[in-house]
């Protein structure tokens, strides 16, 4: 007797998270699993796996909507905390970028700077419940006359507060050494010369796109945990790209896929939206994000059963090639020597320092997993994927 | 009147707020706290301006070691704030003594306050601003 082909739908899959009978798991726990089991017995069994992510990502913001006075405002000019927020659009909408510094910052006038407050912080205190002190300035016109507002404010008293996201959850990040004699000030953290240590920043296994790595099932209207809420990807993140080499298993080798995520601060959590300083580089925000990955059939179930053995980087030089735009690769390296805690490289050991918090991560894709146990998440199904 | 600032590094479950009371009540102690992370369940620190007379102060010391609680008097001390560490690993990589290291697999950072030599690098290295720096003249975490 055969057995018929494993699938499963979207709907079957809710309707038996809405029950309580769900099987899920975390992207970690699916490793063990499918060692045992094999991939065929995990499929049948598993419904859901989840996965996790806190790291640092620039390329995040907030909509906010500071609301009306009288007489009636169109801002040009927005400060949040002293942070400049864009305020191109209409009347009292800006956006707070992660990055943007506090006005009276020193920047790198003393390398290397501190970078104490920024956008990120701001987004921080906000979902924190903090006061903010807004301030905003126009040039007035005849329908908006109010030439400058000052007002405290927190959350609860914006109109709405959207975080929306332009890049986040890469898919897989460079490991970044520094071969020059100076001590640098990057992104990637602080990289002490002679190759002194060598940092990344992704959750390996735990990843989300690591574990559909060709976004079979993440498109628009995925739901997700962001920021401790649950949101959505709206599209692919800037910088996306599909055409990259890959492992046998399909997992780039790269820097490759992103995602543009996007849901309502006023539901988020300072635990997972948190203000960051980057010495001598600038201001971030790190952010939590977690995307559950239906198994839809065992191909589904074998990627993600992928592990840090199995997934991949390369080690770029950020002493002399990554500023000036080169991509040389002194080596590649898997996640599972990354986070060993040493890697050889050109015959030198180097001591690995994540910047991705596994602690972090886990307890995302274990959140997750529990919401979804207890039928309070369930999963949005792609109206448009993105490999179409 | 005899005044000084003191680190107490509290194990875990005791009763950590009433024991810094008992200064007052048994031993006439001011106390001033300067910062504090408490919790019942796991270790936790504080900081305190303690004045009196230096009898008082003495036995007052004397006792908080009787209840286990670590005493110290430094210069200067290095912190992590345990609530506010994202475990990202960032300090590892400037941490000279290895006072910050990761604890795999479960790839949490820990703080080993013995080996730490206070040389600061990890305060503004943090990106979450977790560590930091307390010092007599200061009494004001950076
Ligand atoms: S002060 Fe220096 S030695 Fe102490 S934990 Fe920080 S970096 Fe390590
Ligand atoms: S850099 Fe700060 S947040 Fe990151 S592990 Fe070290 S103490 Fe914790």
């Amino acid at each position: 007797m055969t057995q018929s082909r494993l699938e499963r739908t979207y709907e079957e899959i809710n309707q038996k998270i809405k029950q309580g009978k769900a099987v899920v798991v975390t992207a970690e726990e699916i490793v063990g699993i499918v060692r045992e089991e094999g991939v065929k017995k995990a499929a049948r069994k598993v419904d859901v796996v989840t996965t996790g992510t806190f790291a640092p990502m620039c390329s995040s913001g907030a909509f906010l909507n500071i609301g009306q006075s009288k007489p009636l405002v169109r801002t040009t000019k927005t400060l949040i905390n002293n942070v400049l927020a864009y305020s191109g659009v209409a009347a009292v909408d800006c956006y707070i970028g992660a990055t943007q510094t506090c006005e009276d910052d020193p920047l790198n006038k003393r390398h290397p700077g501190d970078f104490n407050y920024g956008g990120g912080h701001v987004i921080e205190d906000l979902v924190a419940g903090k006061t903010v002190d807004v301030e905003a300035t126009s040039y007035g016109t005849d329908c908006y006359p109010n030439r400058s507002i000052h007002k405290r404010m927190t959350l609860s008293d914006f109109n709405n507060a959207i975080l929306c996201n332009p890049r986040n959850a890469y898919q897989n990040y460079n490991c970044a050494i520094n071969r020059s004699d100076k001590i640098k000030y990057t992104y990637m953290g602080t990289l002490k010369p002679n190759m002194g240590n060598a940092n990344y920043s992704t959750s390996g296994e735990l990843s989300p796109l690591f574990n559909d790595p060709y976004l079979k099932t993440i498109g628009v209207g995925t739901r997700i945990f962001l920021g401790g809420a649950q949101g959505y990807v709206t599209w692919t993140g800037t910088q996306h790209k599909s055409e990259v080499e890959r492992t046998p298993g399909g997992t780039p080798l790269t820097p490759a896929g992103t995602l543009a995520v996007t849901g309502d601060l006023k539901e988020m959590s300072a635990e997972w939206l948190i203000g960051q300083s980057i010495r001598g580089y600038g201001v971030s925000l790190s952010v939590g994000l977690g995307i559950p990955i239906p198994i839809l059939n065992e191909e589904m179930l074998t990627y993600t059963a992928v592990s840090d053995e199995d997934l991949f980087t390369q080690v770029i030089d950020y002493g002399f090639d990554y500023p000036e735009g080169n991509s040389k690769s002194f080596g590649q390296v898997s996640y599972a020597e990354l986070k060993s805690g040493t890697i050889m490289i050109k015959g030198k050991k180097i001591p690995t320092v994540p910047l991705s918090s596994m602690v972090k991560a886990r307890k995302i894709a274990d959140l997750l997993k529990k919401s979804i146990q207890k039928g309070k998440f369930l999963l949005g199904q792609p109206q448009h994927l993105f490999t179409e | 009147m005899y005044s000084k600032l003191i680190i107490l590094n509290f194990p875990p479950e005791v009763a950590q707020k009433a024991i810094v009371c008992q200064l007052t009540k048994k031993y006439d102690l001011l106390f001033n706290i300067l910062s504090a992370k408490i919790s019942n369940q796991k270790e936790g620190y504080m900081v305190l301006e303690l004045s009196g007379t230096k009898s008082d102060y003495n036995r007052g010391v004397r006792y908080l070691k009787n209840q286990g609680v670590t005493v110290s008097t430094p210069e200067q001390q290095i912190f992590k704030d345990v609530e506010k560490c994202t475990h990202c690993g960032a300090c590892t990589a400037v941490c000279p003594t290895e006072a910050l290291y990761i604890k795999r697999p479960e790839m949490e950072v820990i703080f080993d306050k013995e080996k730490c030599s206070i040389c600061e690098l990890c305060i503004l290295t943090c990106p979450s601003r977790a560590m930091g720096l307390f010092s007599e003249h200061t009494e004001t975490a950076l």
